[in-house]
């Protein structure tokens, strides 16, 4: 539709300033058969929009593998929920706070972190450990400094007060990321199988109950910026970063999980993204009811708000509920224990419409179908490019005597070093539950009272998604299912962040599309569904989008704590073995956009039978007691890993190898393999089953020392090692 | 012995505390709402960590005026011993039970590791079973500071309860992790039955937190 026969009596302008499209705005009207009110379009705005309607993604996420033996609760609820056995389950999901934290990063990595844990105790899930995957720019880019304080300032200020331990994460920067960083976090929960919470509203002329703060003005269309891209202007769009308050959320958790003991609560819906809007839709959607609210009982922070802003504003740490009426007075003591609002404001109707009204006035009658059932949902275009091509590099290509101060140079560079600094910011050892700390391939967190435990890994490489995005799709989960079986923990499910620009652009739809392939196809093989995620498009400033970033968080369980794997070196005299087939896959490596500048030679593929058969094998040689530490070979290769085990353990390794290709096989990023610490006395039972399960293992070296040797290549000292390390953050 | 374990709105290491406790001393201490006024008969007051009132206005501020911490005066001053651990310290200091004060750490960010301290007088019952322990520190608010008549005092009156030192246990630069004058890392009031420490003992009291060293000071106390 073109301006010249807009026939509307609504200005244009104003649903072009909401985010919306003319079809779309054409759509409302005919839902309602007349044109919205103010408040009725700010509200279409806000479930409309990509954010809150995935309506160019979910076409392609129902693609995804979502059931499995232990999934009580796949995709569609606040997080999804998986058995780990004796009547526990853990709940989890990650979500993305990318644009708030690029215009303010310690709010919007702070609200990110405080969303996602309501999304967990919603579910009466206590949260017990958080994690993150973050994004920043060019690390010489003049803003990317200022970002990292401001986002790991406020993912600890938030954590870190609420009393949730922060046990890890991953941090990468490209050049990619200068115009939009990413943040995306995940929260796990512990609850029990038989007191879960939903969100589906049930019970006609129940009360619909409002908790927590008050609502002020701020994150109004929060979601509908999340939505659109960046330019030159966007600092502008700051007041539509929420600001968050952490001890009202302790506050709002504690409350939450005392009420969640009484027989109470009949469903209950976290007010996040759009929030009273989208809260007491989805309760109502999920329910098949109505809701009729009285906006005028709205705690409200600030004087003369009105319907169109209490509708849209994304305070934080608010929570609706819908309660047992005999159970009122109940609920409202233990709120007021906590110094928290407590307000009936509404009840639950047969109407199946969203009815609003402010000081006696109608403010808006919306059928719940129309917004929801009926809200667009589009098949973008898309193109699906060739994946770059592989290069094969030969040995002639390389100085072979360089390797240790190749290494020095990859383990110092911001990609590659060592995280302490980022995470000694963070309290990663709250609750006393923390078994194995960050830094290790997945952290590991007791489920309380138990000597079991849960471990979690977040992953992503997107440079190999860039490349190659269903061989990129493929890594991510895998990547997260290594880190996991590393750990000791068998894998058990995965939640996803989907990160990609404009939606719009076929290439970018290409790349969503490829990496979904690529996810679902290692979900279905690893039996690892997804059970939980969320999508962030539109992370483009002016025109430039960032790398497809699909950040995986996988869950795995540990049934006995004795089993617990880590990948610091324990003793000298042991012997490091690799697992898996090398293969000298340098393409896209960390090798080559470290040492020579350059990202090309393709991603590597990934075989999931191999995977499976390595994987399996390490948890099979984990219960048999044979291993002493496990390293899943990732980023930078083998020599990195070893130098991460090395400084991890503070013990040194001499390395005994003969390759014709040594950069090859020290620096090329292969998959499925895993580096093992084996006891002199389990080598040849080690070797003897690996043989049996036709996995390939190789004597790299043995432990001892203090210093990386390599046979006729020379030798490392660990204090250099250390120093190298820790150095980029150090001078941060 | 009967323990207690004051909950603030925004402690967070309240449960931690009473794990180690129930696992030590052998039996779950009570939790006392903070709103409470009175605590009878105790053989130990914890004052856990956390973020009491979210630190909003100074850590340890708000807390210390709540309705409870009148007992908690008045059963320290009665001789009971009383704990305070990391938050806790900020609130028994906001609270007068002890002295000085604790700035932002020197390196304005918040610090989670493991540091290692010595006990600088053994005769307490708090640490006649403490020797050089590894446990880890949590906090932004950690930097210990006196001025140099309340460090002479303290000093000559043997109420420094921990100081920050390294393996060997120096107490040097290198050991001090938040700037805290002398490395102190916990004090006691005059009579010794208040302590205060930055360090958190029960984070370090089984072997999955991969060290237990904080088991001692809870060991002192049952001797």
């Amino acid at each position: 539709m073109t301006s010249s026969n807009w026939h509307f009596d609504t200005e244009k302008s104003l649903v072009e300033s909401h985010g919306l499209k003319l079809d779309e705005f054409e759509k409302i009207v005919e839902g309602l058969g007349r044109e919205p009110n103010l408040t009725e379009l700010g509200i279409f705005s806000a479930m409309w929009n990509e954010h809150c309607s995935y309506k160019s993604s979910k076409y392609w996420l129902k693609k995804l593998p979502t059931s499995g033996e232990r999934v009580i609760q796949g995709p569609g609820e606040n997080a999804g929920v998986i058995d780990i056995d004796d009547g526990d389950v853990a709940v989890f999901k990650m979500e993305s706070h990318n644009h708030p934290s690029f215009l303010e990063p310690y709010q919007g990595a702070a609200t990110g972190v405080g969303g996602i844990l309501r999304d967990v105790f919603t579910m009466g899930a206590r949260p017990v450990a958080n994690m993150n995957a973050l994004r920043f720019g060019d690390p010489n880019h003049p803003k990317t400094k200022h970002l990292v304080s401001g986002v790991v300032g406020g993912i600890g200020g938030y954590g870190n007060c609420i009393g949730i331990p922060t046990v890890g994460g991953e941090v990468n920067f490209h050049p990619s990321y200068n115009g939009n960083i990413l943040v995306n976090a995940m929260t796990v929960g512990i609850a029990k199988k038989d007191k879960i919470f939903y969100s589906a509203a049930a019970g006609i002329g129940n009360p619909v109950v409002y908790v927590g703060s008050k609502t002020g003005r701020d994150g109004i269309h929060g979601a509908t910026m999340a939505s659109a891209e960046f330019d030159d202007d966007s600092e502008e769009k700051k007041p539509t970063v929420q600001v968050g308050d952490p001890f009202t959320e302790k506050l709002l958790l504690e409350a939450c999980l005392e009420l969640m003991k009484e027989d109470a609560i009949i469903a209950i819906q976290d007010m996040g993204a759009a929030g009273l809007t989208s809260s007491s839709i989805e309760m109502a959607s999920k329910g098949n009811v109505g809701i009729d609210i009285n906006l005028s009982k709205v705690p409200m922070r600030a004087a003369n708000m009105t319907a169109y802003e209490l509708m849209l504003s994304e305070s934080q740490e608010r929570m609706l509920m819908v309660i047992q009426p005999k159970k009122e007075e109940l609920a409202r003591s233990i709120f007021k224990k906590w110094d928290l609002e407590f307000e009936v404001i509404g009840e639950v109707t047969d109407t199946k419409k969203l009815i609003l009204h402010m000081d006696g006035e109608e403010q808006a009658s919306i059928p719940i179908n129309i917004l929801v059932e009926d809200a667009p949902e589009y098949q973008r275009d898309y193109i699906v490019n060739d994946p770059s091509p592989l290069i094969s590099f030969e040995s002639k290509d390389f100085e072979d005597k360089d390797i240790l101060s190749d290494l020095l140079k990859m383990i110092s560079h911001p990609n590659l070093c060592s995280r302490k600094w980022i995470w000694e910011q963070y309290d990663h050892m709250v609750m006393a539950d923390t078994v194995v700390r960050p830094g290790s391939d997945a952290a590991v967190v007791r489920v309380h009272g138990t000597n079991k435990g849960i471990a979690i890994s977040t992953d992503c490489s997107p440079t190999y998604c860039r490349h190659n995005p269903y061989e990129g799709g493929k890594h991510a989960v895998v990547e997260t299912w290594r880190n996991i079986v590393a750990s000791g923990a068998e894998p058990i499910a995965i939640t996803d962040c989907m990160n990609f620009g404009n939606p719009e652009k076929p290439e970018i739809m290409g790349q969503f599309v490829e990496c979904i392939r690529g996810m679902g196809d290692a979900c279905s093989k690893l039996n690892y569904p997804v059970i939980s995620g969320n999508v962030s498009l539109y992370n483009e400033t002016n025109g430039e989008g960032i790398y497809p970033t699909p950040a995986i968080g996988g869950v795995g369980l540990i049934r006995d704590l004795s089993n617990t794997m880590t990948i610091d070196l324990k003793n000298e005299g042991n012997v490091l073995c690799l697992i898996g087939e090398s293969n000298n896959h340098l393409g896209n490596s960390h090798y080559l956009s470290i040492i020579q500048n350059r990202e090309d030679g393709g991603t590597p593929s990934i075989n999931l039978d191999d995977e499976l058969k390595n994987g399996k094998f390490i948890l099979d040689c984990v219960a048999k007691k044979l291993l002493k530490s496990v390293h899943d070979v990732g980023e930078g290769g083998v020599l990195v890993a070893i130098a991460e085990m090395c400084i991890s353990g503070k013990q040194g390794i001499k390395i005994d190898i003969t390759k014709d290709f040594l950069h090859g096989f020290f620096f090329g990023e292969d998959q499925a393999r895993y580096l093992v610490e084996v006891s002199q006395n389990k080598l040849e039972q080690l070797e003897v089953d690996a043989s049996k399960s036709a996995v390939k293992i190789e004597r790299i070296g043995e432990i001892g020392g203090t210093s990386i040797s390599i046979n006729s290549i020379g030798e490392v000292e660990l204090s250099s090692l250390i120093d190298h390390h820790t150095k980029w953050f150090n001078e941060f | 012995m009967k323990t207690h374990v004051i909950v603030f709105p925004g402690s967070n290491c309240d449960r931690d505390v009473a794990v180690a406790i129930q696992n030590i001393i052998g039996s779950s201490p009570e939790m006392v709402w903070h709103k409470d006024s009175t605590i009878n008969q105790s053989d130990l007051i914890v004052v856990p960590g956390g973020f009491s009132y979210g630190d909003y206005l100074r850590c340890g501020a708000m807390a210390s005026t709540s309705p409870i911490m009148k007992s908690v005066i008045e059963n320290a001053n009665k001789g009971v011993p009383v704990m305070g651990i990391c938050n806790g310290f900020q609130i028994l200091i906001e609270s007068g039970l002890l002295q000085g004060a604790l700035m932002r750490n020197s390196s304005l960010s918040f610090i989670c590791r493991d540091i290692i301290i010595k006990p600088t007088n053994t005769k307490t019952i708090f640490t006649n079973k403490s020797t050089i322990s590894k446990m880890p520190i949590a906090h932004n608010e950690g930097n210990y500071f006196a001025n140099s008549n309340q460090i002479k005092e303290i000093e000559d009156n043997d109420q420094i309860a921990f100081q920050y030192c390294d393996e060997n246990g120096d107490i040097n630069a290198h050991s001090n992790p938040n700037g805290s004058i002398n490395n102190i890392a916990g004090v006691f009031n005059k009579s010794k039955n208040v302590l205060g420490m930055m360090p958190h003992p029960e984070r370090a009291a089984e072997s999955i937190h991969g060290c237990d060293d904080g088991r001692n000071i809870f060991e002192s106390l049952l001797s």
